[in-house]
This record gives structure tokens, sequence and C-alpha cells, in this order.
């Protein structure tokens, strides 16, 4: 079990910035993978590949990661689960939904409509990103229907199965940025700028998200999503999939119906025009840090943000507290991120500093695919293993 | 059969809560209800071997710390993914304020 951060991570290649399970199917089009991917490279994110067996070979899958020591007391009250704030959020969040829907809707013809439409849209491709999460958790609300009602409605909009993404999510916390192993990596490396930007639009997203449905509509679940769903839950996907695409199709046939765009822009296009404030800030989780390690200090990032898109974002930005601890709800995490920051990495004061960093990053691994961000961690924080954060062979590569 | 084995004293589990206990080799979670009851499962959750002691307990389920899957403590069910498997429980009872569980 003997294993080096550096001789692992010298040792891989390949990327996109797709979760892996839609990247997978892509990798298997060599039209559309001509278009959007750059150079090979050494890493192989394949969740059926070689650095899939090397990883669990070498003891970095399913590992033990660091976690700051918290008092059980002090724990459990950030545990605490609680009804309240997250009705509140809700009915804020449906209300502005109904509201700029019914706005973008009355307006429809004339320009007046798209500032409702943005705030719609928004809310429908860039909220839901945190309201599957955290529902998905089942942190969100104590009362578990409340969080299964949520989580339904939230993987529809941000066209997430319910079932492929709740298993994909789990894999991602257990094997955080493990090349391989996690099917959640947002840019892989060498990053593929054009398919980033690309996703500022959800188009990328969409397509593949559509065509996972139809696939899964017709019975059929990927060698990839075999991989980390169980086969008793995957009729549950194939089932899902086909309530879908009946919503989808009666959308699209009351839109011929009526000759007009409008039933696809409040079903379905919102994910596009509205996916920009979610991939902004799900960019930042990971975005140009070190993968291959088994400290969340290392390859997560916590961002202060502004009150809107913490609203929006549901407090994600403080990400590697909810990284070291799952169980915390959203609304606990700023009090946490006071009562573990001494542990932390310093946080990334704003969204613009966190571009300022990651963009030049991504840059230079577009010439070596080894560059990663490193984090330097306060003197007072307790290191889990040394080798995690000494310099090294590949530590160099991030000076 | 009647393997009854010390894990802590009654006061060492705060109500609605969870201690570790190891014994032989093994790892169990003892568990205080809100009703003043204790019980006793497997420590590791049946998905991937993650102590339960560190999770949080809420009515009559255990939730695991790394992936938030539930179970009731009291009868072992897994309550939906990322749990399939029930946990295996063992009869607790309470003698001379010590928490005892059968293992036998």
């Amino acid at each position: 079990m003997a294993w080096r951060y550096g001789e692992v991570e010298a040792s891989h290649g390949r990327g996109a910035a797709l979760p892996r399970a839609v990247r997978q199917v892509l990798m298997e089009d060599s039209a559309m993978t001509a278009i959007t991917s750059p150079a090979p490279s050494g890493r192989d994110y394949s969740l059926t590949g070689r650095d899939a067996k090397r990883a669990v070979e070498n003891g970095l899958s399913a590992a033990q990661w660091y976690h700051t020591e918290i008092p059980r007391k002090q724990m459990k009250e950030l545990m605490q689960r609680s009804d309240q704030p997250a009705i509140r959020d809700t009915i804020i969040w449906l209300g502005a939904l109904i509201l700029s829907g019914a706005g973008g809707a009355w307006f429809w013809g004339s320009w007046w409509c798209v500032p409702f439409f943005f705030v719609y849209g928004t809310l429908y491709g860039s909220s839901t990103d945190s309201r599957w999460h955290e529902c998905g958790h089942g942190t969100a609300f104590r009362t578990q229907w409340m969080n299964d009602a949520v989580y339904q409605l939230a993987c529809f909009m941000i066209m997430r199965n319910p079932v492929t993404w709740r298993w994909s999510h789990t894999r991602h916390h257990t094997d955080t940025i493990i090349v391989g192993r996690d099917p959640e990596i947002a840019v892989m490396r060498p990053p593929d700028l054009l398919r980033v930007v690309l996703n500022f639009f959800g188009v990328l997203d969409a397509w593949h998200a559509m065509t996972d449905m139809v696939r899964n509509a017709a019975g059929v679940i990927s060698a990839a999503e075999q991989t980390f769903i169980p086969e008793q839950e995957q009729p549950k996907a194939i089932r899902i999939a086909r309530i879908w695409l009946a919503i989808y199709v009666a959308t699209i046939a009351l839109a011929l119906y009526l000759h007009s765009w409008l039933p696809l822009m409040l079903v379905g296009l919102p994910r596009l025009y509205g996916a920009w404030h979610h991939v902004m800030t799900g960019l930042l989780q990971h975005g140009g840090l070190a993968d291959n390690v088994i400290d969340h200090r290392l390859n997560s990032r916590t961002v202060y943000m502004n009150p809107i898109s913490r609203f929006i974002y549901w407090n994600m930005n403080y990400h590697v507290e909810h990284h070291m601890f799952p169980m915390v709800p959203y609304h606990a995490l700023p009090k946490l991120h006071e009562l573990i920051k001494h542990d932390l990495p310093a946080p990334t004061p704003s969204i613009l500093a966190g571009y300022r960093e990651m963009i030049p990053a991504f840059l230079r691994q577009l010439r070596n695919e080894d560059y990663f961000l490193k984090r330097e961690l306060p003197p007072t924080a307790k290191p889990y293993r040394e080798e995690l954060h000494n310099d090294n062979p590949v530590a160099a590569a991030a000076e | 059969m009647s393997d009854w084995v010390e894990a802590c004293a009654a006061g060492d589990i705060d109500e609605e809560d969870v201690m570790r206990f190891d014994h032989a080799g093994r790892t169990y979670a003892i568990y205080r209800s809100p009703e003043d009851e204790y019980y006793a499962t497997d420590g590791l959750c049946s998905h991937e071997k993650v102590h339960l002691a560190d999770g949080l307990v809420m009515d009559d389920i255990i939730e695991c710390p790394k992936h938030n899957g539930r179970f009731n403590y009291k009868t072992g069910d897994a309550r939906g993914a990322p749990v399939c498997v029930n946990l295996k429980t063992y009869p607790v009872k309470v003698d001379a304020g010590k928490v005892l569980i059968q293992l036998g």
C-alpha cells in the first residue's frame, strides 16, 4: 500500500469538462472528440481504465481522508437538522421562479421579457445545482420527504438523473478528484477550455443529458454508469428517464401546437441560458488544484461570495468544509468555517480572485498538465501526512 | 449463547447519540434513543465501512458521516441510497448502570 503523492501524480493524463458518466459517452464519439479535445495526456480519466485500477491498487481509492478535529459536542450541534431555513429559502426560490417565469411569459414578444427570463433562467438552470446537491445529501431539510421532493424537482430542472447522479456524487465524496475514480471532475487535465466556455451556456451538459436520458429511457445503462450505480438501482434510473422523456416530448408538442418557443423557454431551455452561475461557482470548487491527494484542503477551494450568489449556491462556496464534513447542513457551513479556518488554507477572497488564480493555472496546464495550484496550509494547521504537504518532485511543478 | 459484554456506563452516551465500542477485533455502535433506550449495531456503515459513531442520531435514525446513508438503528434497516444492506443489530440491556450487549 505504500505510495507517494509525487509518484502517483506524475503518472496520469487526459481531460474534459463534464461529469464522468457523460464524458464516457463523449469519448466514444470520435467526431465530437476531434472537435473539442485538447492534446492527449498521460491521465486516464475513464472509470474503467488504467488509472482507475491504479488508484485502487495504490490505496488512493476509499482512502482515509484528513479531518480537522472537532469535539463531538460541537460537531453534533453543527450537524443538527432543521426544516425552517430550507423551507424559507425554498418559498423564496419557488416564489421568485414563478413570478419571474410569469413575467417572462407576460412580456413574451417584447424586450421586457429579457430581465424576467434572466432571473428565471438563473433560478432554473443554476440554483437547482445546489438544491440537487444539498437535498441529495439529505441535509437541507430535517424532514426527509421534503429533501426528496426538492431533489426530484431540482434534478429535472438541472437535467441530472436523480438515481445516476446520487451515486456519482457518492463516488465524488469517496474519491474526490482521484483520477479514474471521481465521476464529477469538472475540468480534467489538460483542460479543455472550449468545453468549459460552452458549458457556461449549458451546451454540452444539456446535449449529453438529453442523449443520456434517451439512452436510459431505451433501457441502456452505460459501462461507466454500471461502475457506480448498484444493479438494483438501475431500473429506477431507467424509469425516471422515461418520465422525463415524456415531459419533454409533451413540451415540444405544445410548442409546435402553439407555434411558439415560449413553452421551451419555461421548460428545458433555461438549463442553457441560465447555466452561467452554477458553472461560474462550480468551477471554483476544485479547478486548478491538486488531484490524487487525500486531503480536501489541497484539492478544494473555499471562496467568500456575495449574499445573492450564496443564496443561489446554498453556501457551497464553503467547499473545503463541505467535503470535510458533508453531514453539516448548508446553513451551518459559515459557522463551521469559523470553527476550523485555522486549520485550512486561506479562503479565496472573491469569485474574481478565484478566477484570477484559476485561469492562469488552466492556461499553464495546457503546456504542463502536472502543474497545479499548491495550497499553503497555515502555520497552525496540522498536516495529515507530511508527503502531502512538503515539497516533492511533483510539487515542484506548482512553482 | 448469552455472551453479554460490558460496553460502557449508561451515562457515557448522551440522549439521542451514539458511541463507538471496540471488542475482540470488531467495532460496534451503541445508541441511546430519545426515549432513553439503548441499542447496538455493527459499528461500520454497510456501504463503505465508515464508523457510524461519527454520524448523527435523529429519532430512530443513524446517519453515516461520509455519504449520509441512513439506517434505523433499532431494526438495522437501510433507509435508502446510498445504503442498500441492513446493519446487524445486537440485544442490549442495562444492568447496574452498565450497558451490556450480547455478542454470542
